[in-house]
């Protein structure tokens, strides 16, 4: 189990390192950011730019609104066996004034989830396979660095 | 009267339920319903406008000649329209346009679907580059998360609790108790429902819509075609609104990973859902005062309370207090779903649009038996397609 590799469940979304980031873009032209990365042309339609940056998103947001599934999702979802229930968050960005989505990690005990709530990204199991623990960006707690 | 009015001649529907049969069934039965309420020969309709179904194969994909085919080739231009939720609102408004264009003066809209059991699923096949695919591969974000995002929010924002969340089903399955083409015709008890097992925290069980089986067609004619006909004061469609967001669209919807950035354009002054209902009373020249009924998609019970903010009914937090209130029950001031709504059908994707205008049509018709809303002269459906397809139809006699 320890020595499985981990990969990314899909490539290019996310940074692997200790300080996770969500990769997203920004238009050189007007600022406006994107996530997932957008392939070409920007999408203010008040803006013609054609050249995006990919730039890691903040790591840290506000909970936004929260939910906790109860039932394993259909495929392509690969739900843990014994299913578990697991959060979904709905976080805002300041910084680049978006929400983006991701699943909780199931070290917060969804009792103590709340809208406003301060959170920061890491990453998390999604699923495996023999070889390989397939990770996805999760929001955990913000750790008390006191 | 506006320069934009069609009349509608005729509605139909195929019961709603998980029958297993083939939509095409469905359609054609809707469809003949249709025909038979607007006293019309099948020749005679000049355009033939199909909701698509996505999970159906090919002949869903291309309704309209689906339906045109199984009634019998009879020559009539066909177009098909898929916008999720939101297709059969997209149909209606290519044969409004075909019609207002001088192109037809007879157009049969007809939505039908047949769906699996259980979450709707993305399409198979490994999709890497398809939002609605991914969301469920990385996230486990079904139909019902998003739901639960926007009900806890009520929750925490406006102190919304899971017994108002219930008192929407009691309400609506209420109204549907009677409706020969509801599938759910069981009255409900706000206990029974936060007894049923939690799906997407807060919702449970019984406050989600289900899947089902079933088809709704529309028959639409100029107000010329009417009066020759001697039909003097048919139901009128005064608006129909198929808008997309504005960007920045800064709320989270389905199948999306994150919304717009405000970072740069600011917000809308509208969120999409608002904009919806604007565009469709811009059209008409109505406002929520002037509504009589109501239809508006509740995929969730919470959702029907975001609706209700949506349409301009209330204000931001005093949805609860309308449904408390019984403002929003037949008899109530502004009935809303006096069919039953999703509660009462499940959701029939490119037929429920229809359905809801059918149900407004009987409405000001005075043809809704038990649920009939009295003195009903104007009405107005919502609802949203996944994708950013927005869907309202205001009609009024
Ligand atoms: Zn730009």
């Amino acid at each position: 189990m320890a020595n499985k590799t981990r990969v990314p469940a899909v490539e290019g979304w996310f940074t692997l390192d200790d300080e996770p980031r969500l990769l997203g873009n920004r238009c050189r032209k007007c600022g406006s950011y994107f996530f997932p990365k957008i392939a070409s042309e920007c999408r203010n339609p008040g803006c013609d730019g054609t050249e995006l940056d990919e730039v890691p998103l903040s790591n840290r947001g506000t909970i936004w609104s929260y939910t906790t599934n109860h039932y394993a999702p259909p495929p392509p979802y690969v739900a843990a066996e014994p299913f578990a229930p697991y959060s979904v968050a709905a976080v805002e960005l300041s910084q680049e004034k978006l929400v983006v989505l991701g699943q909780v990690d199931a070290a917060i005990d969804p009792a103590t989830l709340h809208v406003g709530m301060e959170v920061e990204l890491t990453l998390g199991t999604l699923y495996e396979d023999d070889e390989q623990e397939y990770v996805v960006w999760k929001w955990k707690g913000v750790a008390n660095r006191g | 009267m506006g320069d934009h009015d069609v009349a509608v001649l005729g509605v139909g529907m195929h019961p709603w339920g998980k029958w297993g049969r083939n939509f095409v069934e469905y359609g054609l039965v809707a469809a003949r319903a249709a025909l038979q309420d607007a006293g019309l020969e099948w020749r005679d309709v000049e355009f033939v406008s199909g909701a698509d179904t996505i999970r159906n194969g090919y002949p869903g994909f291309v309704a309209g000649a689906t339906f045109a085919q199984a009634l019998g080739w009879q020559g009539a231009p066909v177009a098909s329209s898929y916008a999720a939720c939101a297709s059969g609102a997209t149909a209606l408004n290519a044969a409004r346009a075909q019609i207002l264009a001088g192109l037809c003066d007879v157009a049969l809209v007809v939505g039908a679907d047949t769906t699996p059991k259980g979450f709707l699923a993305p399409t198979a096949g490994e999709r890497g580059d398809d939002p609605d695919w991914l969301r469920f591969r990385l996230l486990g974000a079904t139909n019902p998360t998003y739901f639960g995002l926007y009900a806890r929010r009520r929750m925490e924002l406006f102190g919304a609790t899971p017994a108002d969340f219930a008192k929407v089903k009691v309400k609506n399955a209420a109204h549907g108790l009677t409706n020969p083409n509801a599938r759910y015709r069981k009255a409900v008890t706000e206990d029974e429902i936060m007894a049923s097992p939690i799906v997407s925290d807060p919702l449970r069980l019984l406050d989600i819509c289900a899947t089902s089986d079933g088809a709704a067609a529309v028959v639409l004619a100029s107000l010329d075609y009417a009066r020759r006909h001697s039909l003097t004061n048919p139901i009128r469609v005064a608006a129909v609104s198929t808008v997309t967001p504005s960007y920045p669209n800064t709320v989270i919807e389905m199948p999306n990973f994150a919304t717009d950035s405000a970072a740069v354009a600011p917000a809308p002054a509208a969120t999409f859902r608002d904009s919806i209902a604007q565009q469709a009373y811009a059209e008409a020249g109505l406002g929520p005062d002037d509504l009589d009924l109501a239809e508006v998609y509740d995929l969730s019970t919470a959702l029907e309370l975001d609706w209700y903010e949506n349409i301009g009914l209330c204000g931001p937090g005093e949805a609860e207090k309308l449904v408390n209130d019984g403002a929003t029950t037949i008899g109530g001031r502004i009935p809303v779903n006096p069919s039953g709504g999703l509660a009462c059908f499940g959701e029939a994707v490119p037929a429920q649009a229809l359905a809801q205008v059918c149900e407004v049509t009987w409405q000001l018709r005075g043809e809704a038996g038990e649920r009939q809303v009295q003195d009903a002269t104007a009405g107005l459906t919502i609802n949203q397609g996944l994708f950013g397809h927005g869907s309202s139809v205001i009609l009024v006699r």
